[in-house]
């Protein structure tokens, strides 16, 4: 992990014979956050926040907020953002993207913006090829609203709108939305990763550097699928959530990169979709 | 375009020709004249669906915004375009997007999202016939979604309503500046008629100037963050985002207010009607003041702010006001509302596709003299109303005290 400059307003008093191992990047906010006790979206923040540093990001990101659990997510980052009505922040970032050829395109989702009511934006900005980081936070269920089912809600498992379970044969089965977006063409980047554990968070925040770092790069759409908890709406202490989420949750979203087509994304050989018109990196 | 062109009607302007000969008439379309305003009028990004009859306007955007190097995205539906819209807006660039009536209700959630978070944008919907799918033909059965609704919550947005296409590309023109000035989304509404036909127009475009915005999104590079929402769960917060909404809309409503008004000095009567209606109209008024009847054209040219006061004003010397409309009454209600009871407000309307005829109005115009001679100095007491035969379906009552309707049926029976 990068090290950085103690921040004055940060309020820790460093000794001067005090080495600074762990701190707050800039670019998050001095605040505590809304989110409810062991929820996962502080572990994502802060990853994103760091790969932003790292990558030098914050001047010059512009920011989609979701409708969702993360609708707050301009409160906590130092930088522009836009909140976009449910679901529609692909296509609120496209807007951004093709008038801003210079800024960095981020957008924020959760499981029931991205995977239900924003499908169609989602599917398109994809396949445009937008040149846009995406962040999608999947815990499987409506946080926000009170622990309704969402798309990706496993089979069997107890929501308030499905309180006897989901039972596939009334309520279809759960989405996996990644690799269905990473068949198209205009995917440079789609990985699926988890904040279940210290290893799982290491490389999660590698899976969000390179999909930042093909945006950089002129790449072309990329998203990364963050696999997380919520203890209030799955009715877990935040240990069991942590434990449900490696078994269970990761059984049915397997992690890992699942396509990475580089800067430029190439034709699609089934089907021989022309490549989008990216400038090269 | 082509096959006018084919078949000798004039020639429309290309590209080139409109960049050059900025003050030639010539023969355009509505809705490429509207395009091509927009382009001249320095919008940067254009975002759109197709649908009839507004295609031609996504169409002449498709070929000139990019032959500009400026942005233009067919989206995969009209929630698409409109939050692509948002987005751009949100940055500071001056955007438009254009639809049809179906396609604007798709667009209303985003419409009540930069209206509350005071996001400009140009939005042109070329009204045509509803409920639902209905049809293709021209309407102006739009006019409540316009002026008081489109998405949820406490706002407004100005509606312009061009009667020509030369008007529409002044409006166009116009739209973009309220926006701005406003923070707000701007609607320019024509119906069918207006989008699809073609006249003469002067090519007179114009570029509103351009403003440096502190609240657009750029990267907060040596300055604070800035944070476009519409969001406030503090009620007491909310509250004041609202108030201050409202502040706006008064500004507005005191500021914007247009209209035209045309052979009204000596009038007895107003016939009170905007976009292709307040065109059949004029014919009728021409009819009519040969006829001796002293009539005149009250033609609102904001729908929102409407020219209540101006109306009010006018209405205090009228014998009676003869509403025309492309739908079953909708701006009648405002007209009825700036009248207040000071005449009586009669109406005329077609709907689904239907455009009445100048003969059409002036039996309604004549209809409504009839009873105002009738009625003036008199008691308010009415004839029972009869069923209507099925030749004046067209024609709509509005009002147990608008009786006119049955004095006509009476008459035109009887002859």
């Amino acid at each position: 992990m990068t090290l950085h400059a103690p921040d004055p307003a940060g309020g820790v008093a460093v000794g001067a014979a005090a080495r600074l191992v762990y701190h707050r990047p800039d670019v998050l906010v001095d605040r505590s956050t809304h989110y409810c006790p062991g929820c996962g979206h502080g572990i994502i923040h802060r990853l994103l926040a760091e790969v932003m540093t790292e990558l030098d990001l914050p001047a010059h990101t512009i920011a989609v907020a979701p409708v969702g659990c993360a609708v707050f997510a301009y409160d906590y980052f130092n930088v522009d953002f836009v909140e976009a009505p449910h679901g529609r922040a692909p296509a609120v970032a496209t807007g951004i993207r093709r008038v801003r050829p210079e800024a960095f395109v981020l957008t924020y989702q959760g499981d029931g913006d991205l995977a239900a009511i924003g499908t169609a934006e989602i599917v398109h900005a994809a396949a445009r090829g937008e040149r846009i980081t995406a962040i999608f936070v999947n815990n499987g269920i409506y946080g926000m609203t009170g622990g309704q089912m969402a798309p990706t809600t496993l089979l069997g498992q107890r929501t308030t709108s499905s309180p006897n379970g989901r039972d596939a044969a009334l309520m279809g089965y759960p989405i996996r939305i990644t690799e269905m977006l990473a068949q198209l063409p205009g995917v440079s980047y789609a990985a699926r990763g988890t904040v279940a554990d210290v290893a799982s968070i290491g490389k999660l925040k590698a899976m969000i550097k390179r999909a930042c770092q093909v945006q950089i790069d002129g790449g072309g759409f990329a998203l990364v699928e963050a696999l997380s908890n919520c203890p209030v709406g799955w009715g877990m202490t935040p240990e069991q959530s942590m434990e449900h989420l490696k078994g269970p949750v990761v059984e049915a979203f397997p992690t890992g990169v699942i396509v990475d087509r580089g800067m430029s994304p190439k034709p699609h050989a089934d089907t021989g979709c022309p490549a989008p018109a990216h400038p090269e990196a | 375009m082509r096959s006018d062109r084919e078949s000798g009607l004039g020639a429309p302007p290309d590209a080139a020709e409109l960049d050059t000969a900025r003050r030639s008439r010539v023969l355009m379309k509505g809705n490429e004249a509207i395009a091509e305003a927009a382009v001249q009028a320095g919008c940067d990004a254009y975002f759109g669906y197709p649908i009839t009859p507004q295609a031609e306007l996504l169409e002449w955007m498709a070929k000139r915004m990019l032959e500009l190097g400026r942005v233009f995205v067919q989206a995969e539906s009209e929630l698409g375009a409109i939050n692509m819209a948002l987005g751009a807006a949100a940055t500071g660039a001056r955007v438009m997007v254009s639809s049809s009536s179906p396609g604007i209700s798709l667009m209303a959630e985003a419409m009540s999202y930069m209206a509350g978070s005071g996001t400009p944008m140009v939005l042109v919907n070329i009204m045509r016939a509803g409920p639902g799918l209905g049809g293709i033909g021209p309407s102006q059965s739009d006019y409540f979604q316009a002026t008081k609704g489109h998405g949820h919550g406490d706002y407004r947005v100005p509606v312009l309503a061009p009667d020509s296409i030369g008007e529409a590309m002044e409006l166009t023109a116009t739209a973009f500046e309220l926006a701005e000035r406003y923070r707000t989304p701007v609607m320019l509404v024509a119906d069918g008629i207006l989008g699809q036909a073609m006249e003469p127009v002067e090519l007179r475009f114009r570029t509103p100037e351009r403003h440096a915005f502190d609240w657009a999104l750029t990267g907060a590079a040596g300055r604070p963050a800035r944070i476009i929402k519409s969001i406030d769960l503090d009620p007491e917060v909310l509250e004041k985002r609202n108030l201050a909404l409202q502040h706006k809309y008064r500004e507005i409503a005191r500021h914007e207010v247009r209209w035209e008004g045309w052979q009204l000095e000596d009038a007895e009567f107003a016939i009170v009607a905007y976009g292709t209606a307040a065109r059949v109209a004029r014919s009728t008024i021409t009819k009519a003041r040969e006829k001796g009847i002293k009539v005149g054209l009250f033609r609102p040219i904001t729908l929102w702010p409407f020219p209540e006061r101006e109306l009010a004003r006018l209405s205090r010397h009228l014998h009676g006001v003869l509403t025309v409309e492309l739908s079953s009454g909708q701006m009648v209600e405002d007209v009825r509302l700036a009248v207040e009871g000071r005449c009586p407000v009669a109406f005329h309307g077609r709907m689904g596709g239907m455009v009445p005829t100048p003969d059409e109005v002036l039996g309604a115009l004549k209809a409504l003299r009839g009873r105002t001679e009738r009625t003036r100095g008199e008691s308010h007491a009415v004839a029972p109303p009869r069923a209507a035969p099925a030749h004046v379906t067209a024609t709509y009552e509005h009002s147990e005290t608008t009786p006119w309707i049955h004095e006509r049926v009476r008459r035109e029976g009887r002859r």
